[in-house]
């Protein structure tokens, strides 16, 4: 009789405790999943970073309408199951109104049933576009899509005239999906693709794909990886003297790639996020403000530059602060709160969310660079 | 571009990869005539070499020709110490628990070295100028003709030492019948620990002179130890001149194979012809059917 009586009062206490703990005076709680170890580190720490960040900065400054933010990160170590595993106990044990991340797409895609299930909102930091294509009704993103890349390059080529395109993709999964936007497009823009060559993610020597394509009738070069490989790339073709207009996409655009390629590096065009042309974007540009604030606070609080990665994570807590400014405190509010967002200038881009698009950019997000002198230059 | 230009750049970007690929599968073939054992962390010592030099030039501000030496010697010191605790206190085991051995070094010695020097990849800057030197319509880069040069002049190295000097003649001896090395006083131990050493440098310079094409990082040895163990297939294990044509030869048809039929393939076309050569011709393309030593 005792022990049931000792049992008894202990769960009632539990669960008074624990309905004391949600109902703590103005705390907004969110949860984060990045991958802050593991393969896709490069994404997840400057997420993470960035995420705590922008949550601190807007907690000295007094919360949101008086209530504070309160950041739960998880890292999942670029493991799809233990992405599920932690935002299942982000919604049960933690009792999260909304979750930032995964980092990559396949944590994302792995996380979206259990969102969807429990009714908690997810802003996603990954690029896929089968994130938010088709729409689900719990899940955002802020990393842009490859297609809008795409869709600048060709844009470019157009004004260039250079109709007659070489592609020369990787063959992983950055490379296979730009390589189905590539083609995909072509058609739109007048773009007539008369080489398809693919590389090895590991391989070391380009020059016979690059030879091919200097046989060809190609008037341009589109390179679709992520370092190392578009540094060989470049590399070769300077090597051959191969006079084609090189172009690249945005998974190069980091100074990574410049301290790779070297000298090989000059000239060549890429579509990429203002983040690192921040400092020479136009005034006029709306997004501005939002990149020099982050860049310098970036650089205060962990002495390296920010990069895009960081910027989807800024954008993500931003959009939620937004959010909860409009009056939403619970999951179902913040979501209905987030797809009436509109014209929001972030890093990556000016988001406008609708019903029926949760992404939110278009190629707008996008400038084309060039580089200068191992530096970023707006192409002309 | 003409096709007689873009077949002879074909030929030569596919000599100077096969000329690596032949560095590292000699190393292969040393440590198996010594031991009889394949070792898969071969590759990993092909890493070290550029990763080594490269922290040398950033750590210690060394210049590159100093770099250079200190990190083949460092990498020597890996394979000996490699030898020393993993292979030799396990001398009775199997040759296949010894392979085994091998792959799991191999993932530790990557693993520390994703540890220590991140996940980034690095650049090496070239030995001399960067200006492409034209050659009949085809173009090749002065860090071609250090490849080249070097590997040749290791390959001499390596056929005067086997067949002139008394470590040399030991060591051949060995491979072909430890026992009876051992009743005539060689220390086969020693020469097993030598020939991780001398496959060790081997391995790193090859790795330091590919670094200023290629780039460096943790995980490069895994491609390029796997096609260095083709190439010494190739060769039948030769510690000679057929492992060296065997490299040049998968250099070269990769090269061929991916400027004319589709790079897709690249990679396919070496492995299928390791999977022939070991179905077909398992004592290499030059070797004659030997019968097995009992």
């Amino acid at each position: 009789m005792r022990t049931r009586l000792a049992v008894f009062s202990l769960a009632a206490l539990l669960l008074l405790l624990s309905a004391s703990l949600s109902f703590a005076a103005g705390t907004i709680k969110i949860g984060g999943l990045f991958s802050v170890t593991g393969p896709p580190a490069f994404l997840g720490e400057p997420e993470r970073n960035t995420a705590k960040m922008v949550v601190d900065g807007i907690n000295k400054a007094g919360g949101i309408k008086g209530q504070k933010l309160e950041l739960i990160v998880y890292d999942t170590a670029g493991d799809a199951t233990k992405a599920v595993q932690m935002a299942t106990k982000l919604i049960k044990d933690d009792h999260v109104v909304a979750i930032i991340g995964p980092s990559t797409t396949g944590e994302t895609m792995a996380v979206i049933p259990v969102v969807e299930k429990e009714k908690v909102p997810l802003i996603s930091c990954a690029a896929g576009s089968k994130i938010t294509d088709p729409t689900k009704r719990y899940v955002f993103k802020t990393a842009q899509n490859d297609g809008l890349a795409v869709a600048r390059i060709y844009e470019y080529l157009q004004k260039q005239r250079q109709q007659k395109v070489a592609l020369l993709t990787v063959s992983d999964g950055f490379g296979s999906s730009g390589r189905e936007q590539l083609k995909s497009l072509a058609g739109k823009y007048g773009i007539q693709l008369v080489v398809d060559e693919t590389y090895g993610p590991k391989d070391t020597d380009m020059t016979s794909q690059l030879t091919k394509i200097r046989a060809s009738q190609a008037q341009a070069l589109i390179v679709w990886g992520t370092n190392p490989g578009p540094a060989v790339i470049a590399k070769n073709a300077k090597q051959l003297g191969l006079k084609l207009p090189l172009y690249m996409s945005h998974g190069v655009s980091s100074k990574k790639f410049i301290a790779l390629a070297g000298d090989a590096a000059e000239g060549i065009k890429l579509p990429s996020g203002k983040v690192i042309v921040s400092d020479v974007l136009p005034k006029k540009d709306p997004q501005k403000a939002a990149l020099m604030a982050f860049v310098r606070d970036y650089q205060n609080h962990y002495k390296q530059e920010g990069d895009h990665f960081g910027g989807h994570a800024w954008d993500a807590v931003m959009l939620l602060k937004g959010a909860v400014e409009r009056g939403a405190t619970t999951s179902e509010a913040i979501r209905d709160a987030l797809e009436k967002t509109r014209n929001f200038h972030g890093i990556g881009g000016t988001f406008t969310y609708a019903a029926g698009d949760h992404a939110g950019l278009t190629k707008d997000a996008f400038v084309m660079v060039e580089i200068k002198n191992k530096d970023w230059m707006l192409a002309k | 571009m003409e096709f007689s230009a873009q077949l002879l750049q074909h030929l030569l970007s596919g000599v100077s990869t096969g000329a690596i690929y032949a560095l590292i599968g000699i190393g292969f073939s040393i440590i198996y005539n010594a031991t009889g054992i394949i070792n898969f962390a071969q590759g990993e010592f092909v890493m070290l070499g550029g990763m080594l030099t490269l922290f040398l030039m950033e750590a210690l501000q060394l210049p590159l020709w100093a770099a250079i030496p200190l990190a083949v010697l460092l990498a020597t010191l890996t394979g000996l110490l490699f030898e020393r605790l993993a292979i030799r206190p396990l001398r009775k085991a199997s040759p296949i628990s010894l392979v085994i051995i091998t792959i799991g070094g191999s993932i530790l010695i990557r693993g520390l070295a994703m540890l220590i020097w991140g996940k980034d990849t690095h650049s090496l800057p070239p030995f001399t100028g960067e200006e492409p030197i034209m050659l009949a319509g085809a173009t090749l880069l002065p860090q071609h003709l250090w490849i080249l040069g070097i590997t040749a002049l290791l390959i001499i190295l390596n056929k005067w030492f086997f067949n002139h000097t008394i470590s040399g003649k030991a060591m051949r001896a060995c491979s072909y019948n430890p026992r009876a090395a051992g009743l005539v006083g060689i220390d086969v131990r020693r020469m097993v620990l030598l020939s991780f050493m001398i496959s060790a440098a081997m391995g790193s310079l090859a790795g330091i002179i590919v670094a200023p094409l290629t780039m460096t990082a943790y995980d490069v040895g895994v491609m390029l130890g796997l096609k260095g163990f083709c190439a010494a297939i190739i060769g039948g294990m030769s510690s000679g001149l057929s492992t060296v044509i065997g490299g040049l030869l998968l250099g070269v048809l990769e090269s061929l194979g991916a400027g004319l039929i589709s790079s897709g393939y690249k990679d396919a076309i070496a492995f299928v012809i390791l999977l022939l050569i070991l179905f077909l011709r398992p004592q290499g393309l030059f070797g004659k059917p030997e019968s097995e030593r009992v």
